[in-house]
């Protein structure tokens, strides 16, 4: 037993940005927390009977459905006269997310429920191989989206999940990182001690599905960040707060990562990606101003 | 006390007295009444209940899925698309051994679209997991949801059930029940304790991944406890007329079979008609009966064989069918002899009432008359010739 409510000892592939996140996740949110999760890379790997490595009480239905059984959780909770003791966290990966789960989920929010949802966003279904999901970025090589004589891998920009949900009116709308553990904990601890539905995308990088050495991962999440491509940002009931940055050029970042390996002699290509993040830029504000000289005695 | 009630208003108010913490559907027809009364109950304070709205029927089954998990009762309903779009969470709730309760309106399934009754919508279902019974009239729709939760919430059972009644027939006709009192049902149905639940004081993992070396043991578990549900049904059902003084058996109930040469085999509001037809033709001398299956899940296979293995010839009757196959009862009737000392000579099948066509005294005239002739297999009842574009003989 460590002192986690997320145990080591599941079989997460070594670096797996998801698992780090999960037990920032999972210790911020305390004992008194009940898990509804899709299914995916992370039900696989830490509930393998008769094996769990969670401490705190779980359940895992189907793919899309986590946001209807937390839910029902809450609802139920409700009934019992416990929800105010008691945190529900409903959770999944980028595709059951964004695209198999975006129903349900929109109708969890829809409805008002008082539940954590929290995206683990790897950026492709890496539990089945690593096919292109709503969430995969401009460019990305999957194996649903290869780069080819006739491709340059992913067409399609990333769906703008925190705005969806910010459409929703809820009153928590935020993404982190794994870059930064404490912006994790923070928004997690946060976002509890607002009502309603809430929302938190967290960036985990996949060293297999993205093709960069494991001990990498926190390395990944920091230039995502630190390049404007995925910005942390924080709606507390509709007000933006943001992480600030002094823009690297996103080549850094593109030339990590064997998924992005056809763009690294491709000028034009990345030239393309730097558009996303200096998109990113302009519309959250990212860029921190700098900072005024000492004035001279 | 005797009321005079629509169908979905009897159901209403039995899942009332049944006091469910959570209901969750979506609307559908010809289901819809039924939750639309359990709303207002709700919302008149006379239903301590919370009733979630929700943006489908997939959702529908997943929250009272969640709700069942956190150990409070819970209750659904649906109808023919709306199982369909359910189905992956219908068997995901019968393999985490959750015992909700919900009814099934029962509903054709598109294409062409069509929103009158037939069974096809329940039987797609049928090997879920799901305990599956089938009331002929309203009363046994009022009480078959008592026993329904009776039944799945114990102990060696854990698994839920499905009670099917036919859509508009049963749902929107309107009859007279003998309503229960509260005193009677919290007599019959105490309160639900979960075995298993999402608890902070003792947290445990639902629904983990099980590899080859124990999924079969938790799918075999499953087919074990509705064998069992075999023994419980009876047993439950004499409890349940001590307290209500309604007899039922629960898996099946013979109708004119102790002298008959010629017996229908039929589920749901049917029997009703075919009841009426044995009285007319009996009056003439005709030694005709029926086999009504109560619960098609447990099938309830050496009960039915007991039942039949003296009669001469058989029809069954579905109102479902299994394109490219056969009749699913009929099959399941036929299988029930097979490789037995003793059998009908003639088990014909039948496929009627599709789409909500009626099945007329007349048909259930025919089926008779049919039976005199050698075996049917899959004969569709009432065909009409000229709505077929092609020759299929």
């Amino acid at each position: 037993m460590s002192n986690h409510l997320f145990n080591s000892g599941h079989t997460a592939c070594a670096g797996c940005g998801q698992s780090l996140a999960v037990r920032l996740v999972i210790d911020a949110a305390g004992k008194n927390t009940i898990v509804a999760n899709n299914t995916g890379c992370l039900e696989v790997f830490s509930t393998k009977y008769p094996e769990t490595s969670w401490e705190v009480p779980f359940i895992h239905s189907l793919f899309e459905n986590a946001p209807a059984v937390a839910s029902g959780i809450e609802s139920a909770l409700k009934y019992l006269g416990k929800k105010d003791s008691v945190n529900v966290i409903a959770e999944a990966g980028d595709g059951g997310t964004a695209d198999i789960g975006l129903q349900s989920l929109s109708g969890m929010w829809e409805r008002g429920h008082d539940v954590l949802y929290i995206c683990y966003d790897n950026e492709a279904y890496m539990n089945t191989g690593i096919q292109r999901s709503g969430l995969t970025p401009f460019s990305a090589d999957t194996t649903t989206t290869p780069k080819g004589a006739k491709s340059s891998g992913n067409l399609r920009y990333k769906k703008p999940m925190p705005e969806i949900a910010m459409a929703h009116g809820i009153p928590y709308v935020a993404t982190s990182s794994i870059g930064f553990p404490q912006d994790i904990v923070r928004k997690v601890k946060k976002a509890f001690t607002i009502k309603g539905p809430k929302y938190l995308q967290i960036h985990v990088p996949c060293p297999l599905g993205w093709s960069y050495p494991s001990a990498k991962s926190v390395d990944m999440g920091k230039l995502a960040v630190d390049t404007g491509l995925y910005p942390l940002i924080e709606y507390e009931y509709g007000k933006l707060s943001v992480r600030k940055i002094t823009p690297k050029p996103v080549d850094e970042y593109l030339k990590a990562q064997g998924r992005f390996k056809h763009l690294w002699n491709n000028p034009d290509g990345i030239k393309k990606v730097q558009e996303v993040a200096d998109n990113n830029i302009a519309k959250y504000g990212l860029k921190a101003e700098p900072q005024p000289e000492q004035p001279a005695v | 006390m005797k009321e005079l009630l629509e169908g979905s208003m009897v159901v209403a108010k039995a899942i009332k007295l049944c006091r469910p913490g959570v209901v969750s559907a979506y609307p559908i027809t010809p289901q819809t009444h039924i939750v639309e009364h359990l709303a207002q109950m709700v919302a008149d304070g006379e239903l301590d209940s919370q009733f979630v709205n929700v943006e489908s029927e997939h959702s529908a089954a997943s929250v009272v899925l969640g709700s069942e998990a956190t150990g409070v009762r819970s209750y659904s309903a649906t109808s023919s698309q709306g199982l369909l779009l359910m189905a992956e969470v219908i068997y995901n709730i019968a393999g985490m051994r959750l015992p909700l309760v919900m009814t099934d309106a029962n509903r054709a399934i598109s294409a062409p679209i069509n929103i009158w009754n037939d069974q096809q919508d329940t039987i797609s279902l049928r090997d879920a997991g799901w305990i599956q019974i089938y009331a002929e009239d309203n009363q046994e729709a009022l009480d078959f949801h008592i026993l329904a939760y009776r039944l799945a919430e114990d102990k060696n059972i854990m698994l839920p059930v499905m009670v099917c009644m036919d859509g508009f027939i049963l749902t929107h006709g309107i009859e007279t029940v003998d309503m229960p009192t509260q005193e009677q049902v919290d007599k019959f149905l105490p309160p639900y304790k979960a075995l298993y639940k999402l608890d902070v004081d003792n947290p445990q993992t639902l629904g983990p991944l099980a590899d080859p070396d124990c999924y079969t043991e938790a799918r075999y578990a499953i087919h074990a406890t509705q064998k069992k549900a075999l023994e419980l049904i009876p047993e439950l059902t004499a409890e349940f007329a001590k307290v209500f003084g309604r007899e039922y058996n629960g898996l099946i109930e013979g109708y004119q079979l102790k002298d008959a040469e010629r017996v229908i085999v039929a589920m749901g509001s049917v029997c009703g008609t075919i009841k009426d037809v044995i009285d007319e033709l009996r009056q003439k001398g005709k030694k005709v009966g029926l086999l009504k299956i109560t619960s098609f899940r447990p099938f309830p296979a050496q009960q039915i064989y007991d039942a039949l293995k003296n009669i001469s010839k058989v029809a069954v009757l579905d109102r479902a069918v299994s394109l490219g196959g056969g009749a699913p009862l009929a099959t399941e009737v036929k299988a029930a002899f097979f490789g037995k000392t003793r059998s009908p000579k003639v088990i014909s099948s039948v496929v009627a009432g599709l789409g909500g066509r009626d099945i007329t005294k007349d048909t259930v005239k025919d089926i008779y008359s049919m039976l005199t002739q050698k075996e049917k297999a899959c004969e569709f009842m009432d065909l009409k010739p000229e709505l077929l574009k092609e020759n299929y003989e």
